[in-house]
């Protein structure tokens, strides 16, 4: 084994969850086995991962080892929720934690860690690049959440969410709208339609349309001047925009049935969607999940953490724990997302963790190092809109050239024509009249045939191109030696044609035949 | 009622019957039928034409009209008969320059015999003759290069003069002229300097088209043959003529827009020569890994897939790879796996060339599809066999901008999970591009015979079928 010449590996401590409500934990059987590979050496406090469905035997058989008491002296922490002041006080100087720490509301917490010499590492502020998407623990639990609510909608809907006909009558599927594209929105799109609801979804920024349509959501555009994004997150909206949406939400809140709101912009309240009004027009019985309650809620009378029914029997639901309500998976992503977080700090795999404050993932979510805090980081750009930007100016102006040149030549057939035409005698302006009709049939007719007919097409064009016997027939009637061996020759050609063409045709015709 | 009265109605009803044939040749459901129609109208032309005849010809040339009637039936049957769907382009081509050589020979009666003419009328007369002669000058010689490159009787390599463009133009020039010069004092020797320019003028413009352009060409030339034909009707007065000619002329010009469209080059482009010249060296170098394969892993691949989609192109023609590909098919199918083709619209030398092909090999053609009905499917198919194309399927058409031939609408293969590409060696394509298809990663190449490939996958698949 490698670990004869090196130090032997750091140790990892995965502490149990305080908070009452918190049901998740930070490791799960599988990720320990993994952190394991990297070189480390885990110790679980017993009783962990039991709200999670995660004995403690299962730890140990992945190779963690059970310690009665909580961990914090390991030299790496893993817990899920930020540790309370007594807690960082029993940190190690110079050790490590990963948590949630919500630097952006909680700054004290930081300094109070960087005051202990603490390396701290907050999983909920990796930039949002694609390189640092699978260890982003806001997109993983995002996405159970989405998924919960509209569990939690169904749970709560007095119906059902797909149409059925029965033969006790027939129920319409159940219109559900969500407000807000992003993680958790698109889960909950996606849970919605697959339960055979249909699902209608809201976001101000115009280029996640593709992804609600590709979950087979229907995108309400809000028909008005918006910036793009650069840095993946949701901004605040204009005042157009507000008009204009809030006209959206009211049509929308008087027809669906279930409304999840989703609406957040980092370091701010959650933006007001629904308000009373609006709410109150909803048919009774309607369910609406206000998944920003924590952040004071999108919908007017979300009661944080409850759930409340209106006077016309709407039920707001305000719960602020959905990922704890799906505890064992939430484990398993939010595990994965450490395991993912501590192979980028373990290069060599060694057990040793090794922080490079230089790459743009590990500083964005190192908080506080060697006792300074090192939040906020520097601005990340993630410049993707920049492509369609670009791009659409370059689109119309190649095609512009050849238009206006066709425009000239168009006009200035029509005139030919039309000069012809008026200076031909009288038979010869008849023929070009049936001509041109007869081309312009032509290319309707054939503009309709299947790509696989394109041969038979061909043969048969053949055979009644074959028409020119007509000619050949009649002056074969003429009394001249040279015109009339002419004529024959050309009346031979032409029935070669003609009946070759015709049976080929049959004779490919034949060949096809459907399954 | 006169006769020439029941004539003209006559003409009439053929000419709709010939508009509601192409009509049904649209669907496979009506193709038939439509051939049907067509059928009908000719017999009702060539009843009323020859019944007109009759009262004006002598025996002699009621005698040479039979004989040469039946002569030509007879030739007609045993052709159709005979040929191998891979030679379908051949046969088209020659039958086109059969037109073309008609319509000269009509054009030439027309000059010889002008019949009763109204004064008035003798210098557009002319005019109809030379135009006549030319369109049908230019697609006899055309069509019969087309077929000694179709049937490689020649090297289908294009045949690159120094100023071809100038001296197709000067054609033209020179035909615009000696036009003029004949209806204003009519001779022989103009027509016959008309005729051999545009004979000239044919043999060398798709003398320098490339194999690869031949689905374009064959329908330019099926064009052509239509206008010859309504150019005969002008000279002759006769509307059937016009109108079939038209229907015709309009028909292969816009199945040649189709070509173009597929290859995303212009008609002029085209006509004007283009890929394979030496010039065409951009794009980006492709180098690489390719991962070889055999036939045993490919047909465990294909019986592990759920869905298989199969881009035939002219090198399973070639190679008579079809009977084996059907019966791949049939058997992967049997065994539950969805099987669908994906046609390039110029795949092979004809439009349509490869349904033609399966066709005959028994693929039923509602698993055939069209490049556009695919494509989408294409990311969501396990196992991709591309037999014989090469261009059709290039990703740098759709990602490299310096690409040769960037833009054009290509199967987007390499989406799919797997794919397995059927070639004789590494050589790069018709287009003298190199394809970096080959050398991703989800692509492993199956080299030798495509025929031979196939048989051995079906053998491999065979082998390991459990006996029922």
């Amino acid at each position: 084994m490698t670990d004869v010449e090196g130090p032997p590996g750091m140790r990892i401590g995965v502490v149990a969850e305080t908070a009452k409500s918190e049901t998740r934990v930070a490791a799960t059987p599988e990720t320990v086995r993994k952190l394991i590979g990297l070189g480390y050496a885990v110790t679980v406090q017993a009783g962990a991962g039991v709200r999670a469905g995660f004995e403690d035997s299962a730890f140990a058989e992945a190779g963690a080892e059970i310690a009665e008491g909580p961990v914090w002296d390991a030299e790496i922490v893993l817990t899920i929720n930020a540790p309370e002041p007594d807690e960082i006080e029993k940190l190690q100087p110079g050790s490590a934690l990963v948590a949630m720490l919500a630097p952006r509301f909680e700054p004290e917490r930081v300094a109070a860690l960087a005051e202990r010499g603490v390396t701290a590492m907050s999983m909920d502020a990796v930039p949002r690049i694609s390189r640092a998407q699978s260890l982003d623990v806001l997109s993983s639990m995002a996405n159970i959440a989405g998924y919960r609510a509209v569990i939690e909608a169904a749970h709560s809907f007095g119906r059902f969410f797909t149409g059925q006909v029965t033969a006790a009558g027939k129920v319409p599927p159940a219109k559900v709208l969500v407000a807000g594209a992003g993680v958790a929105g698109l889960a909950a799109i996606g849970a919605a339609k697959s339960l055979g609801a249909i699902v209608r979804a809201t976001d101000p920024r115009p280029e996640v349309a593709d992804q609600v349509r590709s979950l087979g959501g229907e995108y309400l555009a809000v028909e008005v001047e918006q910036e793009a994004s650069t840095d993946g997150y949701a901004k605040a909206t204009s005042e157009d925009y507000d008009r204009r949406a809030a006209e959206i939400y009211s049509e929308q809140a008087a027809d669906v049935d279930i409304v999840i709101t989703t609406a957040l912009i980092p370091g701010r309240p959650a933006p007001k969607l629904l308000t009373a009004e609006q709410v109150a027009s909803m048919k009774p019985g309607s369910v609406i999940v206000d998944m920003a309650a924590a952040q004071g809620g999108n919908v007017a009378g979300t009661v944080a953490g409850e759930v409340v029914t209106t006077d016309n029997g709407v039920t707001l639901i305000g719960y602020t724990d959905l990922p704890g309500r799906l505890p064992a998976q939430a484990s398993q992503l939010y595990g994965t997302n450490v395991v993912n977080l501590l192979k980028l700090l373990t290069p060599e795999k060694d057990g040793q963790l090794t922080l490079d404050l230089d790459d743009v993932v590990q500083r964005g979510l190192t908080v506080a190092h060697a006792g300074e805090t090192l939040w906020p980081p520097p601005e990340v750009s993630v410049s993707a809109p920049a492509q369609p930007a670009a791009a659409a100016p370059v689109e119309p102006q190649e095609p512009k050239r050849p238009s206006r040149f066709r425009h000239v030549i168009g006009l200035a057939a029509g005139v030919a024509l039309f000069a012809v035409t008026a200076a031909a005698p009288p038979a010869l302006a008849g023929h070009l009249t049936v001509f041109l009709l007869a081309i312009v049939i032509g290319f309707y007719v054939i503009g309709n045939v299947h790509h696989a007919l394109h041969t038979p097409l061909m043969s048969v064009t053949n055979a009644i191109s074959g028409i020119i016997v007509v000619g050949a027939v009649l002056q074969i009637a003429v009394d001249d030696a040279v015109v009339m061996a002419l004529a024959a020759v050309a009346v031979l050609l032409a029935s070669i044609n003609i009946v070759g063409g015709f049976a080929v045709t049959r004779r490919m015709l034949s060949m096809f035949s459907r399954s | 009622m006169t006769a020439s009265s029941l004539t003209l109605a006559a003409y009439l009803v053929a000419a709709l019957l010939f508009v509601v044939s192409l009509a049904g040749l649209s669907r496979h459901e009506t193709a038939r039928a439509g051939v049907g129609f067509g059928i009908a109208g000719m017999a009702i032309a060539l009843v009323t034409v020859v019944v007109t005849a009759l009262g004006a010809a002598s025996t002699l040339g009621i005698v040479l009209l039979v004989v040469a009637v039946l002569v030509g039936a007879a030739i007609g049957l045993w052709r159709a008969r005979v040929v191998e769907m891979t030679g379908m382009p051949e046969l088209i081509a020659l039958m086109h320059s059969f037109v073309g050589l008609a319509a000269v020979l009509v054009g030439w009666n027309g000059y010889l015999e002008p019949g009763a003419l109204d004064p008035a009328l003798e210098g557009i007369h002319h005019g109809e003759v030379v135009v006549g002669v030319f369109i049908g000058a230019v697609t006899f010689t055309g069509s019969i290069i087309a077929y000694l490159k179709l049937s490689a009787k020649i090297a289908s390599a294009p045949l690159t003069l120094p100023g071809k463009n100038v001296l197709n133009l000067g054609a033209l020039v020179a035909f615009v002229v000696l036009t003029v010069f004949f209806v204003i004092s009519p001779s022989v020797w103009l027509l016959v300097a008309v005729t051999v320019l545009a004979l000239l003028l044919g043999l060398h413009l798709v003398a320098s088209i490339g194999g690869g352009d031949m689905p374009v060409v064959v329908s330019m030339l099926n064009s052509y043959s239509g206008w010859a034909a309504a150019a005969s009707g002008f000279l002759l007065s006769n509307d059937l003529l016009i109108i079939t000619g038209a229907l015709v002329g309009s028909s292969g010009a816009y199945l040649s827009y189709v070509m173009c469209k597929a290859m995303n080059r212009s008609f002029i482009s085209v006509i004007a020569g283009g890929f394979g010249a030496p010039s065409s060296s951009g794009g980006a170098e492709v180098t690489g890994e390719h991962t070889e394969v055999d036939a045993a892993s490919v047909a465990d691949a294909l019986s592990a897939a759920r869905s298989v989609v199969i881009t035939p192109g002219y090198g399973m023609a070639v190679a008579q790879a079809q009977y084996p590909v059907a019966e791949l098919t049939r058997r992967l199918r049997e065994s539950g796996v969805e099987v669908r083709f994906g046609v390039h619209p110029v795949a092979g030398r004809l439009p349509g060339h490869m349904n033609v092909l399966l066709a005959e090999a028994q693929v039923p053609y509602d698993i055939v599809l069209e490049m556009d009905e695919i494509n989408d499917d294409l990311a969501e198919t396990d196992v991709v066999l591309v037999i014989g194309a090469n261009d059709t399927v290039n990703p740098a058409a759709a990602e490299d901008p310096t690409s040769p031939i960037a833009g054009m609408p290509v199967l987007k293969v390499w989406e799919a999970g797997q794919v397995v590409v059927f070639k004789r060696s590494m050589a790069a394509g018709y287009a003298g591009v190199q394809n970096p298809l080959f050398f991703r990663e989800n692509t492993r190449m199956l080299f030798g015979d495509a025929k031979d490939r196939v048989e051995d996958i079906v053998a491999a698949l065979k082998a390991t079928a459990p006996t029922s």
